[in-house]
């Protein structure tokens, strides 16, 4: 079983896509790591051994910030923007889109599902 | 887009000339400014500036952790104050 950084591979995985399970890593990051190792990219997680495991494994606590390390460090981040109470500092307070995006309509993914005001009656003609 | 580093981080003349007179004279009063587009550097910390908001100057003590941004991100110019609650 393939277990990197505390997480699990999937086993019948591309190893491409097998790597993206951990967090930090997606698609491109993944492929450069199997480049500089020199495994294929198209080689299932299970097929890997030690070996290989062990020269990723090397290669990600050498070169990457992954997992626990980096969402602390995305928290703190955050944090010190709230701390010195600057503009995306409130805005990250509030909930709402940190860079500028509007938001009379959409930004639903910062502001969370619909609230629907009561009381506002419909145009009618 | 980012400002181009050959350039270097852009300061209001004037103010920056403050400053200097400032850190001079050991001196720590509020200075008062409209320029908003200052980037703070790290000569700015320890300072309290009045930042102009469009409606009046709001104090700001720089710390060290402000390097970097520009002034006028500590000057929000629009008040939010919740959507009213109707009443029947």
């Amino acid at each position: 079983m393939a277990r990197i950084a505390g997480i699990d591979l999937p086993k019948n995985k591309r190893g491409e896509i097998g790597l993206t399970y951990i967090y930090g890593i997606g698609r491109t990051t993944a492929q450069n790591i199997l480049t500089t190792c020199g495994i294929d990219w198209s080689k299932k997680v299970s097929e890997w051994n030690d070996e290989e495991l062990n020269a990723i494994r090397k290669h990600i606590t050498e070169s990457l910030t992954i997992e626990g390390e980096l969402r602390s460090e995305r928290q703190l981040n955050i944090k010190r923007l709230l701390d010195i109470g600057c503009y995306r500092g409130l805005r990250h307070r509030k909930g709402l889109p940190v860079r500028g995006q509007r938001t009379r309509t959409n930004s639903r993914t910062r502001k969370g599902k619909r609230k629907t005001v009561a009381g506002k009656k419909k145009v009618t003609k | 887009m980012a400002r181009s580093l050959k350039k270097g981080p852009f300061v209001d003349i004037k103010l920056e000339k403050k400053v200097s007179v400032m850190n001079e004279a050991k001196k720590k009063t509020v200075i008062k400014t409209w320029s908003r587009r200052s980037m703070i550097t790290p000569d700015f910390v320890g300072h309290t500036f009045g930042v102009h908001n469009g409606n009046k100057f709001i104090p700001v003590y720089v710390t060290e952790n402000m390097v970097g941004h520009k002034l006028g991100e500590f000057a929000p110019t629009r008040t939010f104050k919740s959507h009213p609650v109707k009443k029947d």
